[in-house]
């Protein structure tokens, strides 16, 4: 996922989901914490920043693939740990390598850690495993949960970009596009957890018995306890936010029109209305240069209105950026050279 | 080998280190401006094109008071927008509407969008490879403490930074190592590189022993200490006041238009 493709009340909805989750994966392990657990955990994390540094060539393709890590993290640490593990992965991903950015940071932490976490690893993996299972078990349990896990990533990022609405790809072109790729993904990606998980079985067993079996099982805490708290925390999240989503009228407005067949919610005079419009109405005059036309005839298949502009408009909005780049670029020439003169 | 090898994790992290007046302010004020930023970037609708512009300022200000290489931000940025570009590139082939006609050619809605996402992928990203860049990682960590995330994803957090460095190290050696000894593609199959991986998770699992033990030794309790104390001044509640009114005036009025429209007026 990355930045360019969310609108904020997407992007703050699953930033507020993911915090939440983090909060209680954090409040749960606090509960029965040995201190042990946090070197372990950071340094685990660091352990598939390393392991990715190790390619392998993928049979009958010739192109390379890397381990992805969610799984056998959850494998190795339990859910909890694991999901912490793989934000903070993704954290640094994002600081670093810029890996989509600091606003989808919360998009890719729920693609990513919610579902081979709290999907795939109770519902799939733990069911099937236990301590004396089979290296085929295992295997076949890790690569059912790797494809389940990376489809509903895949299948999530998809939703994500189409309610920001700033790409044009319809829902059905996009999955078609998404979801094979990320089979193949899942599929060398089960097969490698696999073999890394039972590689450890045969060597020092003890590892996989004394972190994943010690753990309570997720399936017998109030589930439903915790995907209400996280639901109500993203409807209030999105409902702060979309005040300043309802200047721009894709995204939620897109949602909105979907769940109420017109474009505002039916009643919405609130005290923040008046606000709202002056906003608006200055939104509106600077949005002729940003070439986006009035809104109004022709508006019935809830695309965002088609951008008209005049040419004497466009004249004067192509003075005015080359005009506002080239001081932007002289602000910074300037201060480059006087600091240079100064040192 | 490691500076220019991983990333270049190792010359951000000497980047951070730096003290400059931007390297100075407090982690939450550099934190708190850059999502601000990143937030009203992305407010912009759908085809929006020259709102955005005023906001190259921010960047701008960073790389010159931070004292930051362009070249290598902006080669960072390059590489990491494969996918926006690709989901991106779709809207100029299924939104062939025309827009407008510039100079004589016609512009369709497509081709406009997909600037407007170029853009925001642009602004976005170099504002977080600022913020790191200005910024040490343990500052953030520290920030992201004082903002209510909780102890122990922090404290891991930490751990994992310093130890990326490390294990990564360890890592690109065997990779080095098994490709000394593999001929073209035979030998880097999945079978040695779960042995590997294996062995390096063995490995890994030990260190993280070793470093609990020494770490009790050294009277760890469960939570780390930032060694430098970060306070909040006044510099850093005026660099933020000053970032939040800057982006309220380039998010509401048009910048760009109100120059456009007077230099045009001029002649």
């Amino acid at each position: 996922m990355s930045d360019a493709l969310l609108s904020p009340v997407v992007g703050g909805a699953f930033w507020s989901g993911s915090l939440g989750i983090i909060a209680y994966c954090a409040r749960k392990l606090k509960k029965d914490l040995d201190e042990k657990m946090v070197p372990l955990m950071g340094v685990l994390g660091a352990f598939i920043f390393a392991a990715q540094m190790i390619n392998f060539t993928i049979p009958g393709t010739g192109s390379s693939g890397h381990l992805g890590g969610g799984m056998i993290l959850a494998v190795i640490l339990g859910p909890y740990a694991a999901f912490l593990v793989m934000a903070s992965v993704l954290t640094v991903q994002a600081f670093f390598f810029a890996d989509g950015g600091l606003l989808a940071l919360g998009c890719n932490i729920w693609n990513l850690g919610v579902y081979p976490c709290f999907v795939a690893y109770p519902l799939i993996y733990r069911p099937l495993v236990n301590a004396e299972s089979s290296s085929k078990r295992i295997t076949i349990a890790a690569v059912a949960s790797g494809v389940v896990g990376l489809q509903l990533g895949a299948f999530s990022v998809v939703i994500e970009t189409l309610l920001s609405g700033r790409s044009e790809l319809p829902l059905q072109t996009f999955a078609i596009m998404m979801q094979p790729i990320h089979l193949g993904i899942g599929l060398v990606e089960g097969f490698v957890t696999a073999g890394v998980i039972n590689f450890i079985k045969a060597a020092r067993p003890e590892i996989l018995e004394s972190t994943s079996s010690a753990r309570p099982l997720p399936v017998n805490i109030s589930t439903g306890k915790v995907l209400a708290s996280i639901l109500v925390m993203t409807l209030l999240t999105s409902g702060g936010l979309s005040w300043f989503a309802s200047t721009n009228p894709d995204g939620l407005e897109w949602s909105i029109e979907k769940t109420f067949g017109r474009r505002e919610l039916p009643a919405r005079e609130s005290r923040i209305a008046p606000a709202l419009k002056s906003i608006q109405g200055k939104t509106a005059f600077m949005s002729e240069y940003g070439f986006r036309g009035p809104e109004g005839a022709g508006e019935s298949k809830g695309k965002p209105a088609w951008p008209v502009t005049d040419a004497g408009r466009s004249a004067s909005g192509v003075v005015g950026s080359a005009l506002v780049l080239a001081a932007v670029l002289v602000v910074g020439i300037a201060i480059r050279a006087l600091r240079r003169k100064s040192t | 080998m490691f500076d220019y090898g991983y990333f270049n994790l190792g010359y951000l992290d000497t980047l951070s280190y730096k003290d400059t007046f931007v390297h100075r302010l407090d982690p939450r004020a550099k934190l708190g401006a850059t999502l601000l930023f990143i937030v009203t970037v992305v407010s912009f609708p759908k085809y929006e094109i020259t709102g955005l512009l005023p906001f190259f300022l921010f960047p701008t200000l960073l790389f010159s008071l931070g004292e930051i290489p362009v070249k290598f931000i902006m080669k960072k940025v390059f590489l990491v927008s494969a996918f926006a570009l690709f989901i991106g590139i779709f809207n100029p082939m299924i939104d062939r509407k025309i827009a407008f006609t510039l100079l004589g050619v016609p512009v369709s809605g497509g081709w406009i969008s997909f600037l407007s996402i170029m853009l925001k992928l642009i602004l976005t990203i170099t504002s977080a490879l600022l913020l790191i860049a200005t910024t040490s990682f343990p500052g953030i960590c520290h920030a992201l403490q004082k903002m209510g995330i909780p102890d122990i994803f922090t404290s891991q957090l930490l751990f994992l930074y310093r130890y990326i460095f490390v294990l990564v190290e360890e890592a690109m050696k065997v990779a080095r190592a098994r490709d000394m000894r593999s001929f073209g593609n035979k030998g880097k199959g999945m079978k040695a590189f779960i042995s590997l991986t294996g062995t390096l998770f063995l490995r890994t699992i030990e260190r993280a022993e070793r470093i609990y033990q020494a770490m009790l030794s050294r009277g760890f309790t469960g939570k780390l200490h930032a060694s430098r104390p970060y306070c909040f001044s006044g510099v850093d509640a005026g660099f933020l006041a000053a970032t939040i009114t800057a982006l309220y005036l380039f998010r509401v009025h048009d910048v760009v238009g109100a120059v456009g429209r007077f230099s045009v007026g001029l002649f």
